[in-house]
């Protein structure tokens, strides 16, 4: 062999080399979740565990059912995309078809700066703000009501307005750059054929851009169901029913607040409850790689 | 070329020398650590001593054993925060000296051999919000507000103002003391379950009609302390028995303690010497009698 092909063949090692490395750790973080997750499974029952309601993992006679904190994830966050989607899409319309170029610039870093705030600073103002608000609301809704437990402000509510500012810069990026690769002649002609300019946005450049918006959408969904922190701190993390006022809590803040002192079965539901919300993810990002295969079919 | 292949293997000598030299380094090490080892057997004691369990334990262990190396700096010292019972399966398990646990042992954990060595206690209060008046309660009261009885401080003498019942998550151990003292184990009915002492000291300040649980030591003048039936949380009166909510902090070994190695009684010894009883205090316990 020459020199030449030394190098090439070395070169296309290394390349391999990486690549293989993120699919093994793809391969085995699915092994092991699926390994460490289905063992409580078998333990306590499929049907006693998702479609339980009752969280008592240290009592005498435990009892795992996460039925409820399934429930929340999906409730916290459908609630939040539908809040948060219709905001983001909207300014990303404003970014990309109606600001100028300064303010565009200065809406565009606000955005950007929202997505760069760490998790644990919406949590803290979601906590010292947006839970003494609640705790106020929830008295004047339910005064005198002896059958609502007071939960002091850290409800689902609470972590649904944060969910939905948390998946706002998401839902804009993406949509921002999806209505601007909007070809300029469709525009054109929109407003040739005796459009308004509105009408030309939600007529014309929003069923062009539908495919790039609905990838914003569902990775806000993913940002909403694995968001930990922020919810950890604002939803105060009883096990109860998603109701409005309600102290709730999610997959990810089941599995952040008692894995530190979980032992035997409760650890194991635990890692169960992660495989949950793995399965969930891995769901969210089928549809994901669904979109986008149908934009890449229709624009091409 | 030439120049990169060059380069290459200069760069693949350089590595191999590295290595070669790191690994130099850790033989060089490896032979003095056994002289020095060899040197201490001598006079000094060397070695290490492992302890495992209670989280709520973590910050005696942390200060005892800091204490303890500056006293025999040949010995390490090394302890893991995971949970009492965990802790004490390693210690049957002897894969550490002593099993930590912030509660007294169960029967069959003593039948497996553990000794219970109470180095120290820990007191839990119950505290609310600065500008609760309902401060004196009886155990009947605080059992009916923690298992959803009573929702109202009107109830209980105080402003009309509705109850917050903030608590640990499962697993921890103060929630299980709490409820294990109050005897309400997984009857209580949290509005809010937070993962750690300092979560739910915040929330209980800036909560109106909140009330939680944390251990003694914590309390600061950010929160009102309740007295129970009649007894404020005290030292004094935790030592004389008459506060209910009160726990051993135990330092389990396989064994009496004189059946231990010369290191672990070693360490019992320091615990119990002036200068163990006085990091015992700094941390915020009481010392038992």
């Amino acid at each position: 062999m020459n020199k030449k092909a030394i190098i090439e063949k070395s070169a296309q090692t290394i390349f391999l080399v990486s690549a293989v490395i993120a699919i093994l750790a793809v391969c085995s973080i699915t092994v092991y979740m699926i390994l460490k997750g289905t063992s409580a499974l078998k333990e306590v029952g499929v049907l006693d565990l998702l479609f339980g309601t009752v969280w008592q993992p240290t009592a005498e006679n435990p009892s795992f059912g996460i039925a409820y904190i399934i429930l929340s994830s999906i409730v916290g966050t459908g609630v939040a995309v539908l809040l948060g989607v219709p905001v983001g899409l909207l300014t990303a319309v404003f970014l990309s078809e109606i600001a100028g170029k300064k303010i565009a610039a200065v809406v565009g870093g606000a955005v950007e700066l929202l997505a760069a705030i760490p998790s644990v600073i919406y949590g803290l103002i979601g906590m010292m703000i947006l839970n003494p608000f609640m705790y106020s609301l929830e008295k004047s809704i339910f005064k005198g009501n002896p059958n609502h437990q007071f939960t002091g402000g850290a409800n689902m509510l609470s972590a649904i307005i944060v969910l939905a500012i948390m998946i706002l810069p998401t839902v804009i990026s993406v949509s921002t750059s999806s209505l601007k690769a909007v070809a300029g002649q469709l525009r054109a002609a929109s407003l040739a054929l005796g459009a308004t300019h509105i009408q030309t946005i939600f007529k014309v450049v929003i069923p062009a851009a539908k495919s790039g918006i609905l990838t914003g959408v569902v990775l806000g969904i993913g940002r909403a169901l694995g968001e930990a922190m922020a919810i950890n701190m604002v939803a105060g993390g009883a096990v109860n029913l998603p109701l409005p006022f309600n102290s709730v809590r999610t997959l990810t803040t089941q599995i952040v607040s008692e894995m530190g002192y979980a032992q035997g079965t409760h650890r194991q539901v635990l890692f169960t409850v992660g495989l949950v919300l793995y399965i969930f993810i891995m769901i969210i990002n089928f549809i994901l790689l669904k979109v986008r295969k149908r934009g890449v079919a229709e624009n091409g | 070329m030439k120049k990169k292949i060059l380069a290459t293997l200069l760069v693949a000598s350089m590595m191999v020398a590295g290595l070669t030299g790191c690994g130099a380094k850790k033989d060089d090490a490896a032979t003095n650590g056994d002289s020095t080892k060899q040197e201490a057997t001598g006079g000094d004691l060397s070695g290490t001593i492992t302890l495992a369990g209670s989280t709520s334990m973590e910050k005696l262990c942390e200060a005892m054993s800091e204490s303890f190396m500056e006293a025999y700096p040949n010995v390490t010292v090394t302890a893991e925060y995971t949970g009492s019972g965990a802790g004490l399966e390693s210690l049957a398990a002897k894969s550490v000296d002593i099993g930590n646990a912030s509660r007294n042992l169960k029967d069959e954990e003593k039948s497996s051999g553990a000794v219970e060595n109470v180095v120290a206690i820990d007191g839990i209060a119950v505290i609310t919000d600065k500008d609760n008046k309902a401060t004196k309660l009886s155990k009947e009261d605080l059992t009916k507000i923690y298992t959803g009885e009573i929702t109202n401080w009107s109830e209980l003498g105080g402003a009309d103002e509705a109850i917050v019942v903030i608590g640990r998550e499962a697993g921890s151990g103060t929630r299980d003391a709490f409820e294990e003292l109050l005897e309400v184990a997984d009857e209580c009915k949290y509005a809010q379950e937070l993962d750690s002492t300092g979560a739910v000291l915040a929330k209980v300040a800036a909560t109106p009609g909140a009330i939680g649980y944390v251990s003694l030591d914590v309390v600061d003048d950010t929160v009102a302390t309740v007295a129970l039936d009649g007894v404020e949380p005290t030292e004094e009166n935790i030592l004389a028995g008459k506060y209910l909510l009160s726990r051993p902090f135990v330092m389990a070994t396989n064994g009496e303690i004189s059946e231990q190695s010369e290191l672990v009684q070693a360490w019992f010894d320091y615990i119990k010497s002036d200068a163990g009883q006085k990091v015992i205090k700094s941390v915020g316990l009481i010392i038992p009698n």
